[in-house]
């Protein structure tokens, strides 16, 4: 899915990235927990958190996540927002609570991160 | 950044509730590992393990460091820190299992994954910890490991 469907479906706010709106995502991620970012996300993932730190940001580059989504309306700070843009990284946000969002994803075909044990029906 | 016999050596400190800048450590090793054109699926299970491990001695030390060696064949991390050392290492390992505080929480870490995840990333993997002396964990990975 292209992240200008996924900020269309989440009626999201480009915080920073607007220039890679054409990239593609596989599957999406919803988690406030950092080691559980590190741990499952193997794919272009887009990630929905609720958590707005520079954490976040420096997970995501670990792992080379390029695009997150905050919900609740979580809107990152100043700093954050460059950290964003020397990684190349896009950042938007929805007024969404996490599970709306995601169920909003979900519906319009995205899929969550595969783990062991899923059904695979794709 | 020393060179020794093809051997790259590496080395960073690392403070103690220091959230602003926890992490670059992590983040530099992962770009001159980018730079010298490691298999990408090297560089996640180093850039998974260092920035775990960073997070640990900043998060639950009093300070401490990480250093890399990168072989032609290997990658090893050592990740050594100034205390308080871990009581029961064994319980430490378990997933799940944390003592981060709610403010710590609130971050983001204290799933009680760190560990487990470092160890998933490394071919071998060691920690060694004295409590009232400090902790040590070790890591090699090797430059053929299949990606996780
Ligand atoms: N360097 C360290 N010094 C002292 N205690 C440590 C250190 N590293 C880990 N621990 C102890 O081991 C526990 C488990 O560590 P682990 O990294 O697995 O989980 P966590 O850091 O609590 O949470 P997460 O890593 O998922 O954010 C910690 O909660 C802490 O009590
Ligand atoms: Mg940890």
């Amino acid at each position: 899915m292209k992240l200008a469907t996924v900020k269309e479906i989440l009626n999201a706010e480009v915080v920073t990235g607007e220039q890679y709106l054409n990239n593609e995502v596989k599957s999406a991620f919803g988690c406030d927990l950092m080691s559980d970012v590190l741990a499952f996300i193997k794919e272009e993932t887009v990630l929905l958190t609720g958590l707005a730190n520079p954490q976040v940001i420096r997970t995501a580059e670990m792992i080379d996540v390029y695009a997150i989504v905050f919900v609740r309306g979580k809107r990152p700070s100043r700093q954050i927002v460059e950290m964003a843009e020397q990684r190349n990284i896009t950042l938007m946000t929805t007024d969404y609570i996490l599970y709306t969002a995601c169920g909003k994803l979900y519906e319009k075909g995205l899929r969550g991160v595969n783990v062991k044990g899923d059904v695979v029906d794709d | 950044m020393t060179n020794k016999s093809n051997a790259i050596n590496l080395e960073f400190n690392v403070m103690k509730d220091d959230f602003s800048r926890a992490g670059e450590a992590s983040s530099k090793i992962k770009k001159i590992l980018t730079q010298l054109g490691i298999v990408s699926s090297v560089t996640r299970r180093v850039a998974i393990a260092t920035y775990e491990a960073e997070m640990n001695i900043a998060i639950h030390s009093l300070g401490g460091k990480i250093e890399v060696t990168i072989n032609p064949n290997e990658i090893i991390i050592i990740a050594v820190d100034n205390g308080p050392g871990i009581e029961d290492v064994k319980l430490a390992m378990q997933e799940g299992y944390s003592t981060a505080t709610n403010k710590i929480r609130e971050l983001g870490f204290g799933a009680g994954m760190g560990l487990p995840n470092m160890k998933k990333c490394s071919d071998e993997f060691d920690i060694v910890s004295k409590k009232g002396k400090g902790t040590k964990v070790f890591m090699r990975i090797s430059l053929d490991s299949k990606p996780v």
